[in-house]
């Protein structure tokens, strides 16, 4: 039987429907956003590795001994970077809740609120180990320059989809590679939490996700 | 009758890449009769992925009202509504890789065709911003024949050319080929090889940057 609403559609709907039929081509379906998650999370790994195979585990583990938080700290980034990642690639398939935008808030609390316990704990126990301006001017550099490729490869991923919120896909986007980031920097962190240290890499994540969100916007937004 | 792969052409759009699907079945064109509206279009665009015409077109068609509903839920005004709905088909269309089967067509859809609409509404708003002072505009206006109309069309052509000429290739030989020279599709296709399909999607996508671009400015 046909239907009604085809029966009264304009003839200008009737000739586009007849030449997309005619142009209508097999296609391989979206991969589902877990899978893509775990593309991005093995490039996150293998970063990850290499920087364990340059500075060893064993200062990383002894921060995290002397001071827990920082080993907390490094847990809830990398909920984060996963949570935000999902988020990213769950928002760029139409019909998907924006409320999965709220998903990695929870990890971000842990990560923001571990730090901040570091940094106090810094502040009432004043180590010579705490960074100096300098190292911390070398942890910006660390979260940009290493943001960059992975905040690339997920808008790469992204846009094989149909964000059809470019910019707060764009800011899941910047917050994961951020988080990632921030996550790998910890295996090679020289020094404990400082106040400077703790503002360098929340100024870090600011530009990560305030850049994602002004450029990612434009290049997602062709949807 | 089930419906088999039809495979009509080697045009491939962005972000659908054409493949052969070894999991796919072809589904009956015709609904099953405890079948609902919502798992009647979900089927069709499971068909349309493995590329069955008949479903697709049906699909679409049968599309449309949801798409005008949203349109209207959305606020468009009646004279905007088939706008949305070419922009939501052709965005369907482009994206139609990204329906996942396990969640119904309807959501999928309703989602596209609410981002075209506010796409719709936002142009609408740039355009009657620049259009307050038309009144102002028309009393200003200089005659047909005066020497200062003739200069401003020239530097609208001016513009335009250049416009035309920053267009991707693909876009920009539609244009010149379809749209200034007015070859026929066939003409165009033959003669430098790209598939009529691909010819009226770049023509439709420079008109949009081309419109877009002249809205956009002030």
């Amino acid at each position: 039987m046909e239907n009604p609403e085809a029966m009264s559609e304009s003839p200008s709907h009737s000739v586009l429907i007849e030449r997309l039929g005619g142009a209508l081509v097999p296609v391989r379906r979206l991969a589902p956003p877990w899978r893509r998650l775990l593309g991005w999370l093995l490039v996150v790994v293998a970063a990850a590795l290499v920087l364990l195979a340059h500075y060893g585990p064993g200062g990383m583990l002894q921060r995290w001994a002397a001071a827990p938080e920082l080993g907390w700290a490094g847990f809830g980034a990398a909920i984060t970077a996963i949570c935000a990642a999902w988020a990213a690639l769950s928002l760029s398939v139409p019909g998907r809740r924006a409320l999965w935008a709220w998903l990695p808030l929870p990890s971000a609390f842990l990560w923001i609120g571990a730090s901040g316990l570091g940094c106090l704990h810094a502040w009432l126990t004043p180590d010579p180990q705490a960074a100096a301006l300098r190292q911390s001017a070398d942890c910006l550099l660390f979260i940009i320059g290493l943001s960059i490729p992975l905040s690339v490869l997920l808008v790469v991923l992204v846009r094989r989809a149909c964000p059809l919120r470019p910019v707060l896909t764009a800011v899941m986007v910047g917050l994961a590679s951020a988080a990632a980031s921030a996550c790998l920097l910890e295996i090679g962190h020289p020094h404990d939490s400082a106040a400077t240290d703790l503002l360098t890499h929340a100024l870090a994540v600011a530009l990560v996700v305030a850049a994602n969100a002004a450029m990612g916007g434009r290049l997602l937004s062709r949807a | 009758m089930p419906c088999s792969l039809t495979d009509t052409g080697a045009l491939v759009f962005d972000g659908a890449s054409p493949c052969q699907l070894s999991g796919l079945h072809a589904v009956p064109v015709e609904s099953a009769a405890d079948e609902t509206p919502s798992q009647r279009r979900t089927a069709w665009m499971v068909a349309a992925q493995a590329g069955d015409r008949r479903a697709y077109e049906k699909l679409l068609a049968d599309s449309i009202a949801l798409i005008r509903a949203a349109a209207r839920r959305c606020g468009v005004p009646l004279d905007h509504v088939d706008d949305v709905v070419q922009e939501t088909l052709l965005t369907v269309h482009r994206v139609r890789h990204t329906f996942d089967p396990a969640r119904t067509y309807d959501t999928w859809l309703a989602a596209i065709a609410n981002r075209r609409a506010i796409d719709a509404l936002r142009s609408r708003g740039r355009r009657d911003r620049r259009e307050v002072h038309d009144e102002f505009a028309l009393e200003r206006h200089a005659d047909a024949d005066d020497a200062s109309a003739a200069a401003e069309r020239e530097q609208r052509a001016r513009r335009l050319r250049v416009a035309v000429a920053e267009l991707p290739p693909g876009q920009r030989e539609a244009v010149e080929q379809l749209g200034l020279r007015e070859r026929t599709l066939q003409d165009v296709a033959a003669s430098t090889g790209r598939g009529t399909g691909a010819l009226k999607v770049n023509l439709h996508r420079a008109l949009k940057s081309l419109r877009e671009r002249f809205h956009g400015e002030s």
